[in-house]
């Protein structure tokens, strides 16, 4: 899960990583309140899971709280990239020095945690990483010893940092380091991490993202789950437990397993269709859970045929069959069903259908041809 | 032959008393493999059909001498659960660690769920203390060696024996459908492993490739990768200086958006990293065939496999 830059800078916060002073605002007054208690100039700044907020209007410098209410009135509705912002995040802006970058996250290659440590900071590190690659320090850290302060110290030297920055900086990596394998992040970034005018150290901004397998450690995420930003599709089935992620075509897929359902997509764009989602049950799914996945995907107003793909290994081919029968009673599906069907109990689960099968609800041996006749019904406009 | 497994392999199942490992520890069983002891803390003494329980896997294997583990700790079922929660797995770290210390020399860990932050500080322990042993997973289907060894959760009739090709994959649905293509076309295979879809797998592409080149029976791979990482591209690299036998390579989520975890925690498409195409343009590159789906991979396994003989 991706957190907002004020939820990171709050989970930072727990790890005593220095940021500047500030608090969330959802309206225009709030903006005002949150300015006078962080103390003037303040910077107002767009909460969207989106880059580029910038050059898009979203980060405005204000004087005092007419500027705040002008910004705050200006930023709350934009649409940034398809984001609307909803949030502000309100802090005392400050006089900035220098900008640097620092980040953990896991090199997947060498299976080691990588640090990252660039004196430039405040641009798309990506584009530094391409263009000037020499520019960041790269540091691996095996989990099993952790970050020793003395090799904190000495990539914030190799990446350049000013000489009166580096033991601030080097400490904050510590705590930084902390933050990513006790706060169970994939990625902990700061950018820009900066070097104030009067000397200090601290997180401009804050890009987190969690491990969700980590969550039965964590209540505190708690707070977090109610503000991902999520469509209508994407919510019912996240409150059904199911993993799914919305698209835009009018192919209803649901498949067991996350690559089946990867390849279920591709094999639909192949033959010339388009995915409405994916959405994969997972192994040992059961009639429920079935039911639960058609009704999520019958609420998707641009599906026309709905595929769905099954090879049976925890998962039950006659669980599946039932759950198919089920929600045929349970809710009126819009459109036309192509079920592929094999693997355990395949057979068991053919006979359960025999008696559904009609032109709502059309069984193919492969997923090659289930596929095709999926992405024909759909063009043919399958919708009743 | 095969690799990883045979029918010399004895297994320890560690969560055997539970209700997933009873179903796949006995039905490994029943497919040949041989389940020769049980692990569950506190319930020693027991047994599950005739399947004697220990608490510690040092107890099982000095009493039974087994040399591969099968980790059963928790399966995640996405079932009617909190929209927020996962079933912790958080027993599995200890397990593998416990199974390393105890001497076993094959860990099978198909257990879903378990943090990224465990795994690269578990993955790391292993490689530091306990070299000599091969960790296969977590959030894998396992390995079966069809005719021999199965240990995992994978259908054992849908594999056929006798070779000649080996599959290495990182999805558990498509392996099923990786030996479900062959075995309808009377193709068999040596071993079938799958590594599984999280960021630190136990075991790599790599490692399987170099043990079917290796395998005199293996004349032929086939290799299932998925977006998200460098996996593959790595796999390419290796393909191209060290595999003189050829490999068919299918790579899911050719459609997939940027930025979306697409079920497995490794599957995630992140900036310009990690997509299918790249992963295909240098798997092609390194002179591997590359299907666009499930189906023509195992149609151009099966042309291959008719040049072999």
């Amino acid at each position: 899960m991706d957190l907002y830059e004020y939820q990171g800078k709050q989970y930072f916060a727990r790890y005593g990583i220095p940021t500047s002073p500030g608090g969330v605002a959802d309206t225009v007054e709030e903006a005002v309140v949150q300015a006078e208690r962080a103390g003037y100039p303040v910077v107002v700044k767009a909460q969207v899971k989106v880059g580029g907020r910038g050059k898009a209007g979203g980060i405005k410098l204000a004087a005092d709280a007419d500027e705040v209410r002008t910004h705050a009135a200006a930023i709350l509705g934009l649409d940034i990239k398809g984001h609307v912002v909803q949030r502000l995040w309100v802090e005392h802006a400050s006089d900035i020095s220098h900008e640097y970058y620092a980040s953990f996250t896991l090199d997947r290659a060498a299976k080691l945690h990588l640090c990252m440590v660039s004196a430039k900071g405040g641009v798309d590190i990506e584009e530094v990483a391409t263009t000037d690659p020499g520019a960041i320090a790269r540091l691996h850290v095996d989990p099993v010893d952790g970050l020793s302060t003395a090799a904190a110290s000495a990539i914030v030297a190799e990446a350049g940092l000013h000489e009166e920055a580096r033991p601030q900086a080097a400490e904050l990596l510590g705590a930084l380091y902390r933050c990513y394998v006790e706060g169970d992040c994939d990625l902990a970034e700061i950018n820009p991490l900066i070097l104030t005018t009067d000397g200090r150290v601290h997180a401009l901004d804050a890009k987190v993202t969690l491990d969700d397998n980590a969550a039965f450690r964590h209540p505190e995420w708690e707070e977090f789950a109610g503000t991902e930003t999520l469509d209508e599709r994407e919510r019912l089935a996240k409150e059904k437990g199911l993993n799914y992620i919305g698209l835009s075509g009018s192919v209803g897929i649901i498949a067991n397993g996350a690559g089946l359902a990867m390849s279920t997509l591709d094999v639909v764009n192949q033959v010339g269709g388009s995915a409405a989602n994916f959405l994969d049950i997972g192994g040992g799914a059961n009639a429920d859970v079935m039911a639960a996945a058609l009704e999520v995907i019958n609420t998707d107003a641009a599906v026309r045929s709905i595929f769905v793909n099954i090879f049976g290994g925890i998962t039950r081919c006659d669980e599946v069959a039932k759950g198919i029968v089920e929600a045929l009673g349970r809710v009126d599906l819009r459109s036309p069903i192509v079920l592929r069907l094999d693997g355990t109990n395949a057979e068991a689960g053919h006979e359960i259908l025999s008696d559904h099968v009609s032109d709502r609800l059309v069984v193919d041996e492969t997923m090659l041809g289930a596929a095709r006749r999926a992405v024909a019904l759909a063009q043919a406009g399958g919708e009743r | 032959m095969s690799i990883f497994v045979d029918e010399n392999t004895t297994v320890v199942v560690q969560g055997l008393t539970g209700s997933q490992g009873r179903f796949h520890g006995l039905r490994n069983r029943d497919y040949g493999t041989r389940v020769v002891a049980g692990v569950t803390p506190g319930k020693g003494g027991t047994d599950v059909d005739g399947v004697p329980v220990y608490d510690t896997v040092a107890e099982a294997v000095t009493a039974t001498g087994a040399t591969a583990s099968f980790v059963v700790e928790a399966v995640t079922a996405t079932g009617a659960t909190a929209s927020f929660v996962v079933v912790p797995p958080k027993g599995a770290p200890g397990a593998i660690l416990d199974a390393a210390a105890a001497g076993i020399s094959f860990i099978v860990c198909i257990t879903e769920g378990i943090p990224a932050q465990d795994e690269a500080l578990f993955y790391n322990r292993l490689r530091r203390d306990y070299p000599a042993t091969r960790l296969l997973g977590p959030n894998c289907p396992g390995v079966i060696s069809p005719g021999k060894c199965n240990i995992g959760i994978t259908s054992g009739d849908i594999a056929l024996p006798g070779g000649p090709v080996g599959i290495v994959s990182r999805s558990g649905t498509l392996t099923y459908q990786a030996l479900h293509e062959l075995s309808q076309q009377k193709v068999g295979q040596t071993t079938c492993v799958g590594i599984g879809g999280d960021p630190v797998p136990g075991t790599s592409f790599i490692d399987c490739l170099a043990a079917f080149e290796e395998d005199p029976d293996t004349r032929a791979v086939m290799m299932i990768g998925e977006i998200g990482g460098s996996a593959e591209e790595e796999a390419a690299a290796f393909i191209a200086r060290s595999m003189t036998k050829p490999v068919v390579c299918y790579i899911a989520g050719v459609t997939a958006p940027p930025g979306r975890k697409m079920g497995h925690a490794g599957a995630i498409i992140s900036g310009s990293q990690g997509t299918a195409q790249a992963k295909m343009a240098a798997l092609e590159e390194a002179g591997a065939t590359v299907a666009l789906n499930p189906t023509e991979a195992g149609e151009r396994m099966v042309e291959i496999v008719k040049t072999l003989s």
